[in-house]
């Protein structure tokens, strides 16, 4: 059986790991390739990496530093920011990730994902999304408005609208991340994530808002994903303990949650 | 020495990555000499069947792996579309594959969400010494849309439930490939790695 992935999210800048509330007030937290290897001896099941600053300060993705992590974790890994191109794609899959997340380039060059999606496959393409819930209005039926840049810039896209499309074009995953929930330990957005995943028929990550592990169960049962990206509870210092991915799984097991079972070494 | 078959569509450098941390001897593998160069051959693969076929035959690599693993019998291991290309031919994009294992690559039923993706575990159909250190039901990451399904069932050395019933590793005289991503299914998968170093067929 196909289990629910734990999937640890970084935001990442000059090689660190750092986060923030609601895409905002960056607190640093670790240098990344410690964190991942420590995220990977731990079993975590996934890693995604967001390069936070490069699509802001137009530059390409730090390469040496996916290549690091890449040498020593042996679990999928996932990069985004700054990819501009199916060439910026092909070196950071050739630098050791699995899959390339693309958010705002998408909106401004949507034919990014088909091109992607024909060179690499469509597993190689996530589409990532920052949706905020702003009502129902003519131009948004789902009630929920795309933004891009860090959640400062609204693009006018319906959030339902736009993943379908992506799907079209060859997202090969869908990620609904809530600026809503972002940082807030509030629980995941239920309700835009299980319209995404009744939307599309790609896997659908949830991501955004994850505090404790019934946020976590939330996410994948009345949510409707087929992951969830976890990241303040793993590692914020803002919280006042961070448990390990083996409690969080041993729990999830215990409330019924499929997941890839701890190896004692 | 292990020769990782690179070519633009393929992954190599991860597999590359989990060799080193195995301690493991091997080189990322582009030309037709280098392959005749190995000791055995790792055929690494993401994407589709179609693609990765036309970027191993621009390589000139097709003939090269053909001598190396289906006439001088060389131990092989093939990862994701490296398995799936092993067979008759792929329902992805109407695709002739190599047809070194008999049988089809099809798609997964439409009420399947597809992509797979993620770990799911791998019931072990009998015994072979690449498999010798791996548990039965242990999981491993998979990626795909398409599994393949061998002519023979003996050919099926590792199952595993999306839907239906699948192939998730394939067994085949000098052959063994994986539906999933060894490379990235953690200690599992590398200890699936370490043993594939070491088998020797013809025992």
């Amino acid at each position: 059986m196909l289990t629910k992935r734990l999937i640890a999210c970084f935001d990442v800048v000059d090689g660190r790991v750092t986060k923030a509330q609601q895409f905002q007030d960056n607190i640093d937290v670790a240098p990344a390739e410690d964190l991942a290897q420590q995220l990977y001896e731990d079993q975590i099941d996934e890693i995604v990496f967001y390069d936070i600053t490069a699509s802001a300060q137009k530059r390409k993705i730090d390469l040496d530093t996916v290549r690091r992590v890449a040498q020593h974790v042996f679990v999928p890994f996932t990069v985004g920011g700054g990819i501009r191109s199916v060439e910026d794609m092909f070196a950071v899959l050739k630098a050791g990730a699995e899959k390339i997340s693309i958010d705002s380039m998408a909106v401004r060059n949507p034919s990014i994902i088909r091109e992607g999606a024909e060179a690499f496959g469509r597993q190689c393409v996530v589409l990532s999304t920052q949706v905020k819930h702003v009502g129902v209005s003519a131009g948004l039926p789902s009630g929920y408005e795309v933004f891009i840049d860090g959640a400062r810039e609204a693009t006018g896209l319906d959030a339902l609208d736009w993943v379908r499309r992506g799907e079209d074009l060859g997202a090969g995953e869908i990620v609904v991340n809530s600026i809503d929930r972002d940082g807030t330990a509030s629980g995941y957005d239920l309700e835009i994530t299980s319209a995404v995943a009744d939307a599309v028929n790609v896997p659908v990550i949830a991501s955004g808002g994850a505090g404790n592990v019934d946020h976590i169960v939330d996410g994948v049962t009345t949510g409707g994903a087929q992951a969830a990206i976890i990241s303040s509870i793993l590692y914020s210092p803002r919280f006042e303990r961070n448990p390990s991915v083996r409690e969080l799984k041993t729990a999830l097991s215990e409330r019924g949650v499929p997941v890839r079972p701890y190896l004692d070494a | 020495m292990i020769g990782v078959v690179d070519y633009r569509a393929g992954n190599a450098p991860s597999v590359g990555y989990a060799l080193a941390r195995l301690g493991i001897e091997h080189q990322l593998v582009t030309t037709p000499d280098q392959i005749a160069a190995a000791e055995r051959i790792i055929l690494p693969g993401v994407g589709a069947a179609k693609a990765t076929l036309a970027s191993l035959g621009e390589s000139e690599l097709i003939d090269s792996l053909a001598t190396k693993v289906v006439t001088d019998r060389a131990p092989f291991l093939g990862i994701c579309i490296g398995l799936q290309v092993l067979f008759d031919h792929s329902e992805e994009g109407n695709t002739p594959c190599l047809g070194w294992i008999p049988g089809q690559v099809k798609q997964f039923p439409l009420t399947a969400r597809v992509p797979q993706i993620g770990w799911n575990s791998v019931q072990l159909r009998r015994d072979h010494p690449v498999t010798a250190d791996f548990p039965d039901g242990g999981h491993c990451y998979f990626v795909n849309s398409y599994y393949a399904a061998p002519a023979d069932t003996a050919d099926v050395l590792g199952s595993t439930e999306y839907e239906l019933d699948f192939c998730s590793i394939a067994a085949h005289d000098n052959i063994v490939a994986t539906q999933f991503h060894a490379e990235k299914s953690g200690p599992l998968g590398l200890s699936l790695l370490r043993a594939f170093a070491g088998w020797d067929p013809q025992c």
